[in-house]
């Protein structure tokens, strides 16, 4: 049975009259690499603000058969949607090994909590293999560059058994060694899970996209391959600016 | 694992100076002294893993060491009276009967029970009503404070049933021991500087254990942690129930080394003296609190008997000092000293 699917039918988030999501229907089954691209103030954040409980919605978006809108922020991480945010947060003051810990411990019991880390668990020892962190395990995360710190935050997602994989602009503000890492990651992650990615690059969304949901002003443009997308006058109209780029 | 080390040592030195050193130099009168700064190094402990490793800034712990110190002196009133006897303030002041309220802590074993239960259950109440609405920082803090200040109001009214602004002395005996005799004093003191022990070793599993990890984290990115599938609230409520749990026992210990208890213990002005030796001891490390706390009240002590009108402002100097330039108190500098050391 393959429920592993995120399915929004018509999800709205209005704030004080203004419509930032305005009726976003789509389905991303497993397995596929979505990107989720628009211009600036599109509402693709505020799209995975509401699927994971930080902004209110109406509509519906399931996962499998559950729904998601309407329940809380944590409960929500529990049934298996993960999120990063634009600006990576990781926990400064804590390890590498401690940041992955905590992400891998939200259903530990009281007195599991109550003891000392005696070794590193099976998933965390994996997830600093899959990121590729291994040799900074034991540096506080707050000195890594930016490029780790936002591996680091795909790795917490891994131990925490996110089915589905929400990114915001995951690869802004890295080389280009590390875009093409972190596409690589993405890839070898995606295969089993469901991933979204939210991003501004065209490059790196030609390199690594299986499949493109372009939206604007709070509505989904255009979907597709990305030839496709590329294809759509539409997008080409509002990446006017940017035209010559998407047509590239 | 050098960390480990250096909390052994640190408890090894702990021991060895209250429970070998401070008994066989200082006078009776000065070792009492120190019980009572010893209680507020309990308290401080409970405010480092709250405020320190938690990020909340109680300004109120005055509310659940009250609480404990109250039971306590209810039952040691109590006890004083004599089986179904009335405590002597009642006969004064009241109707001469004794309330149905304060008849449970004619039970030591109750009082024990209530000593710690009481600000717990107090505790988990506030916090579960507190963090779950997401108050935090700032408002978090007034309305700490603004309970402690209700607090004191509440007990300076309640004049007949728990003495008012006098609040509750004159106690002779602490289960069965008479008061007056020093030896027994010695003893208090004992007991309070081992319970101090007991209270650090607690600190120091939780500081070290996943959990320590989690109200770190909770403290630096409440959001994150929620992210991970967490509900912050939850832990929040835990360092807090832990830190008033602490608060009561000293609170308990309090009252027979100082022989009183009454409002001006418990309200806005200790409750903010508690944090001082916090800031200045460095709130996030293990011992930090309780040294500052010891150092602080000495300090007071001795410089307010030489120079009555200065301490309040050498204080509040210090404080200021503290929190401007060193975020995690003078333990900072000795920090700062060992990494110029590694660095050279
Ligand atoms: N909390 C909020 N209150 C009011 N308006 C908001 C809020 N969050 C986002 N918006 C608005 O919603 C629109 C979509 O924003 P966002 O989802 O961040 O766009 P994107 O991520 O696609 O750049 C923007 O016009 C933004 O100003
Ligand atoms: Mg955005």
């Amino acid at each position: 049975m393959n429920a592993d699917y995120l399915e929004l039918s018509d999800v709205r988030v209005t704030f004080d009259g203004f419509v930032a999501v305005d009726g976003v229907t789509m389905t991303v089954p497993r397995g596929d690499l979505r990107f989720l691209i628009g211009p600036n103030g599109a509402g693709k954040t505020t799209l995975v603000d509401a699927i994971t409980g930080l902004a209110p919605a109406t509509g519906s978006a399931l996962f499998g058969r559950t729904e998601l809108l309407g329940r809380k922020v944590h409960r929500i991480v529990r049934l298996g949607i993960g999120r990063t945010f634009q600006t990576a947060t990781v926990f400064e003051n804590l390890t590498v090994l401690q940041n992955l810990d905590i992400a891998a411990g939200a259903g530990r019991g009281p007195l599991t909590l109550l003891r000392r880390r005696s070794s590193v668990p099976a998933e965390v020892e994996e997830a600093l293999e899959t990121v590729g962190l291994v040799d900074v395990r034991d540096k506080p995360a707050g000195v890594l560059p930016h490029g780790q710190k936002q591996w680091l935050e795909i790795g917490m997602l891994i131990v925490q058994n996110a089915r589905v994989l929400l990114l915001d602009e995951p690869v802004a503000g890295m080389s280009a060694q590390e875009r093409a890492d972190t596409g690589e990651l993405l890839r070898r992650i995606g295969a089993e899970r469901t991933v979204v990615v939210v991003e501004h690059d065209m490059d790196f969304m030609r390199c690594f996209a299986d499949s493109v949901t372009v939206l604007h002003a709070g509505k989904v443009l255009s979907e597709g391959t990305v030839a496709q997308v590329q294809a759509d006058p539409r997008v080409q109209e509002v990446y006017l600016g940017t035209a010559a780029e998407v047509g590239a | 694992m050098r960390r480990e080390l250096g909390a052994l040592i640190g408890f090894a030195v702990g021991a060895l100076a209250l429970l070998v050193l401070a008994p066989a130099l200082l006078s009776d009168f000065r070792l009492s002294l120190l019980g009572k700064f010893v209680c507020y190094a309990i308290v401080a402990v409970g405010i480092g893993l709250a405020w320190g490793r938690g990020g909340m800034l109680t300004l109120g712990q005055g509310v659940f060491f009250g609480l404990g110190a109250y039971v306590m002196a209810m039952h040691l009133k109590l006890a004083d009276a004599g089986p179904s006897g009335v405590p002597d303030f009642m006969k004064l002041y009241g109707s001469g009967e004794v309330p149905g309220w304060w008849e449970p802590f004619r039970s030591p074993v109750v009082t024990v029970i209530g000593v710690i239960a009481i600000p717990s259950l107090v505790a988990l109440g506030l916090g579960a009503a507190v963090f779950r609405r997401r108050v935090r920082g700032a408002y978090f803090a007034i309305l700490s404070q603004a309970l402690a200040a209700a607090f004191a109001i509440l007990l300076v009214g309640q004049h007949a049933t728990i003495g008012g602004t006098n609040g509750l002395n004159g106690f002779r005996s602490f289960f069965g021991f008479a008061l007056y005799d020093p030896v027994n004093k010695r003893m208090l003191f004992y007991i309070a500087a081992s319970t101090l022990l007991v209270v650090l070793a607690i600190a120091w599993q939780l500081y070290r254990s996943r959990f320590g990890e989690l109200l770190m984290a909770v403290r630096d990115q409440e959001e994150r942690v929620r992210f991970l599938g967490y509900d912050p609230a939850n832990i929040k409520i835990v360092a807090y129930v832990v830190a008033a749990a602490m608060a009561g026992v000293a609170g308990a210990l309090f009252v027979p080394i100082v022989g009183i208890i009454s409002p001006a213990s418990v309200g806005v002005v200790p409750s903010i003296a508690f944090l001082i030796g916090v800031a200045i001891g460095g709130r996030s490390t293990l011992f930090g609190p309780a040294v500052g706390a010891i150092v602080v009240a000495w300090a007071q002590t001795t410089l307010s008997e030489s120079f009555p009108s200065f301490w309040i402002y050498f204080q509040g100097a210090l404080f200021l000092l503290v929190v401007a330039f060193l975020p995690s108190g003078l333990s900072t500098v000795a920090s700062l000293r060992r990494r110029t050391r590694e660095a050279t």
